[in-house]
C-alpha cells in the first residue's frame, strides 16, 4: 500500500502544479492564452515539457515489456532511431512552423495548411483524420495509468479505478491550466522520470548483485538470442526508422513547437533530444532484458506462456494463442523487478516515474482541444458569434468529453499498451508526414494533393486494420503469406502485425503519401502567388 | 559546401543505425553490456553531435529574422 500512497501524493503533486502553481492572474480569458501559454515559454520548460510529451506508458512500460520478449533490439528499433528522425524534424519542420505560427497567428497546423493550400473543407478532412489517429495515442495513457495503479498497489487497486484517477487528474489540469499548466506539469514529469532511469537501474542492480552474473547467464542459456537482434528481421529494423516522423505531425508536437518565445529555444532541444531519449531508454530495455533472469513466480509464468506460444502456437486456435500472447506480455515486467528489489518506499517514488510517463496524454487531449476549437468552432463562425470567453469554454467541454470517451474505450481495448500506438496512430501520423514537407518546402504543392495524402492514409490504416481484423496472428516464427504473385511474397501477417514486401506497412505508406503529394500536386493548379510570398 | 557535407553526415549516420554487423552477436561489452546495445547507445550520442553540428552551421537565422522585422517595425511605430 505505501508505493500506491506515494503514487497518490504525486498525483497531487501533479494536479496542483497544473491548475494552480503556474496560473496567471484571472482576466478575460484568451484562446492564445489558454491553448498556446501565449507563445511565452522559456527553454528549460520548452525542452522538457516537449520531450516529456512525446514520451509516453510506451517509454518505460512499453519498451522495457517488448524487450523482455524480443531483446535489446527494442533500443535500436524505437529509440535510437527517434534519436536521430525526432530532432532532424524538429529542426527542419519545427522550427519554420513557429515562425509561420508567429507571423501570421497560426494555432493549428490545420490553419496553416488552410491558408497555404487556400482550402477549407480539405482543412477540416485533415483535421477530422488527425483527430481520430489522436485519440489511440490518449487511450495508452490511460490504459498505462490503470496497470500502473493496479501493479504497484498489488492488487488493490483495480484496472478500471486506476483509469479513472488517471483519467480525471489528467482531465483537471488540463481543463484549469490549459497549455500553461500542461507544460509546467510535463516539464516535473520529464525530470521526474529522467532520474527514474538511472535509480532504477541502480536499486535493481545492487538488488540483482551486478548485472554481470545475470548476463552471462543470459548468454549462456537458451535465451542468449535476447542479447542479440535475431528476433526481428533486417527489413523491419529498417522500417521502423520510418515510425519517428510521425513525431512531428501529431498535433500536439506542432502545437506544441508555438509555445517557444524565441526560436533559438529550439536550440538545446533539437541538441539534447537523443541524449534524453538514451536516458530513459536505454535502462528500461536493459532491465527489460535482465527480467529474463529474475525468479520470480509471475516472470516464470510470462516466460512459460511464451515458450507455450513459440513451440506449440502453431497448432493452436487463434483465440488460445491471443490468451497467451497476452499472457506473456511484459508491460508489467518493470514495475515486478522494482516490487521485488526496491525497497516500498523507494518503490513508490519509482512508481511515480512510472507514472509520469503514463501520463503524457495531457498534451494530446489539450492538442485536440485546441484543434476542435479553432479548427472548426472557431473556423466555422462560432468565435465570430459568440466571442473568445465562450471559445475557451468550449475547448474546455471538448477536454471533458474526449477524456470520458477515451476512458470508455481503455476499459474495453484487448490489445497491449504497444501495439495499439504503432498499429494505428504511429503509422497514420508517418503517412501524413509528407503534408508538412509539401507545405514548407515546395512551392508547387496543391490542396488536391494533400487531399490525396490524407485519403490514402484513412485508406491505408482502414486496410490494415481490417486485415489484422480478419487474418488471426500467426504463432512466433514464420509468417502466414497472403498474397505472392509468382511466387513473390508482397503481403504477409506476422506474428506482430503485417508485413508489405517484408516491410512494415509504414513503408508503403509514407512512399505513397509521398508519391501521391507529387504526382496530383503536378496535375493541378497552384495556390495564388500572393499565397506563395508569404511561405517562401 | 558546407550544408553538403551536412546532409552527407544525416545519410552516413542514418545508414549505420543499420548495424547488421552486430546482429547475432551476444557479446558483452564491460562483462554486461550486450553489444548491439552498446552500439545503438554510442550511436544516440553521435546523434546529439550531429545536432550540434546542425545548430552550430545550418541555423535558419533567417526565420528569425524575417518574424522579428516586422515586430521591430510595430514597436518603432508605437
Amino acid at each position: 500500500l505505501i508505493p500506491a500512497i506515494v503514487v497518490f501524493l504525486y498525483l497531487a503533486t501533479v494536479l496542483y502544479i497544473g491548475i494552480f502553481a503556474f496560473r496567471r492572474a484571472k482576466g478575460k480569458e484568451e484562446a492564445e492564452d489558454y491553448f498556446l501559454a501565449s507563445r511565452s515559454l522559456g527553454p528549460f520548460v520548452f525542452l522538457f515539457s516537449l520531450f516529456g510529451t512525446n514520451m509516453t506508458a510506451f517509454a518505460i512500460l512499453g519498451s522495457s515489456g517488448h524487450a523482455f520478449n524480443n531483446g535489446i533490439v527494442t533500443f535500436g528499433l524505437m529509440a535510437s532511431s527517434s534519436g536521430l528522425v525526432i530532432p532532424l524534424t524538429i529542426f527542419l519542420i519545427g522550427t519554420r512552423v513557429w515562425a509561420l505560427g508567429k507571423k501570421h497567428g497560426f494555432m493549428t497546423p490545420v490553419q496553416m495548411f488552410r491558408d497555404r493550400w487556400e482550402c477549407s473543407h480539405i482543412g477540416t478532412l485533415i483535421f477530422v483524420v488527425q483527430a481520430v489517429l489522436l485519440v489511440p495515442y490518449i487511450i495508452i495513457g490511460i490504459m498505462g495509468g490503470g496497470t500502473t495503479l493496479y501493479t504497484i498497489s498489488g492488487g488493490l487497486v483495480p484496472y478500471w479505478f486506476g483509469g479513472a484517477i488517471v483519467a480525471m487528474v489528467v482531465m483537471s489540469y488540463v481543463f484549469f491550466g490549459g497549455m500553461r499548466g500542461t507544460a509546467w506539469v510535463n516539464t516535473f514529469q520529464t525530470v521526474l522520470f529522467l532520474c527514474f532511469g538511472a535509480l532504477a537501474l541502480i536499486v535493481i542492480g545492487v538488488g540483482m548483485g551486478g548485472f554481470s552474473s545475470a548476463a552471462q547467464a543470459l548468454q549462456n542459456s537458451p535465451m542468449a538470442s535476447l542479447l542479440t537482434r535475431e528476433r526481428i528481421s533486417p527489413y523491419y529494423f529498417f522500417s521502423y526508422t520510418f515510425i519517428p516522423l510521425s513525431a512531428i505531425a501529431f498535433p500536439h508536437i506542432l502545437i506544441f513547437c508555438l509555445t517557444a518565445r524565441k526560436m533559438a529555444q529550439f536550440k538545446k532541444t533539437v541538441i539534447f533530444y537523443p541524449l534524453c531519449i538514451l536516458a530513459i531508454w536505454l535502462p528500461c530495455v536493459f532491465l527489460g532484458v535482465m527480467a529474463n533472469r529474475v525468479d520470480m513466480p509471475e516472470i516464470r509464468a510470462k516466460q512459460e506462456a511464451r515458450r507455450v506460444l513459440a513451440t506449440q502456437g502453431r497448432n493452436m486456435d487463434p483465440e488460445h494463442r491471443d490468451e497467451l500472447r497476452e499472457k506473456s506480455a511484459g508491460d508489467d515486467v518493470i514495475m515486478l523487478l522494482l516490487q521485488h528489489y526496491a525497497p516500498l518506499w523507494l518503490a513508490g517514488l519509482l512508481g511515480a516515474g512510472i507514472m509520469a510517463a503514463v501520463m503524457a496524454s495531457d498534451s494530446q487531449i489539450l492538442a485536440l482541444s485546441t484543434m476542435f476549437t479553432e479548427d472548426v468552432f472557431a473556423f466555422y463562425g462560432g468565435k465570430r458569434r459568440f466571442g473568445e470567453a465562450v471559445q475557451v469554454q468550449t475547448g474546455r467541454l471538448f477536454i471533458v468529453l474526449i477524456t470520458i470517451f477515451a476512458y470508455m474505450v481503455a476499459l474495453r481495448a484487448p490489445e497491449t499498451i504497444f501495439e495499439l500506438a504503432i498499429q494505428y496512430a504511429f503509422s497514420g501520423y508517418a503517412a501524413l508526414s509528407p503534408l508538412l514537407v509539401a507545405a514548407l518546402f515546395w512551392r508547387g504543392s496543391t490542396k488536391w494533393g494533400a487531399l490525396a495524402v490524407t485519403l490514402w492514409t484513412v485508406l491505408t490504416v482502414v486496410a490494415v486494420a481490417v486485415l489484422q481484423a480478419i487474418v488471426p496472428a500467426p504463432a512466433p516464427g514464420p509468417s502466414t503469406i497472403l498474397w505472392a504473385p509468382g511466387g513473390m511474397e508482397v503481403l504477409s501477417r506476422t506474428p506482430g502485425g503485417t508485413a508489405v514486401f517484408g516491410f512494415m506497412p509504414v513503408v508503403p505508406m509514407v512512399i505513397g503519401s509521398t508519391l501521391l503529394m507529387i504526382v496530383v500536386s503536378m496535375m493541378t493548379r497552384k495556390p495564388a502567388t500572393s499565397t506563395l510570398t508569404k511561405y517562401f | 559546401v558546407r550544408n553538403l557535407l551536412l546532409v552527407l553526415a544525416v545519410v552516413v549516420l542514418y545508414v549505420l543505425h543499420q548495424d547488421i554487423w552486430f546482429w547475432r552477436s551476444s557479446r558483452l561489452v564491460f562483462g554486461f553490456i550486450p553489444i548491439g546495445l552498446f552500439y545503438q547507445g554510442l550511436f544516440s550520442v553521435a546523434a546529439a553531435l550531429l545536432m550540434w553540428l546542425l545548430v552550430t552551421y545550418a541555423w535558419p537565422s533567417h526565420l528569425e529574422e524575417e518574424v522579428e522585422e516586422p515586430n521591430t517595425r510595430e514597436d518603432a511605430a508605437r
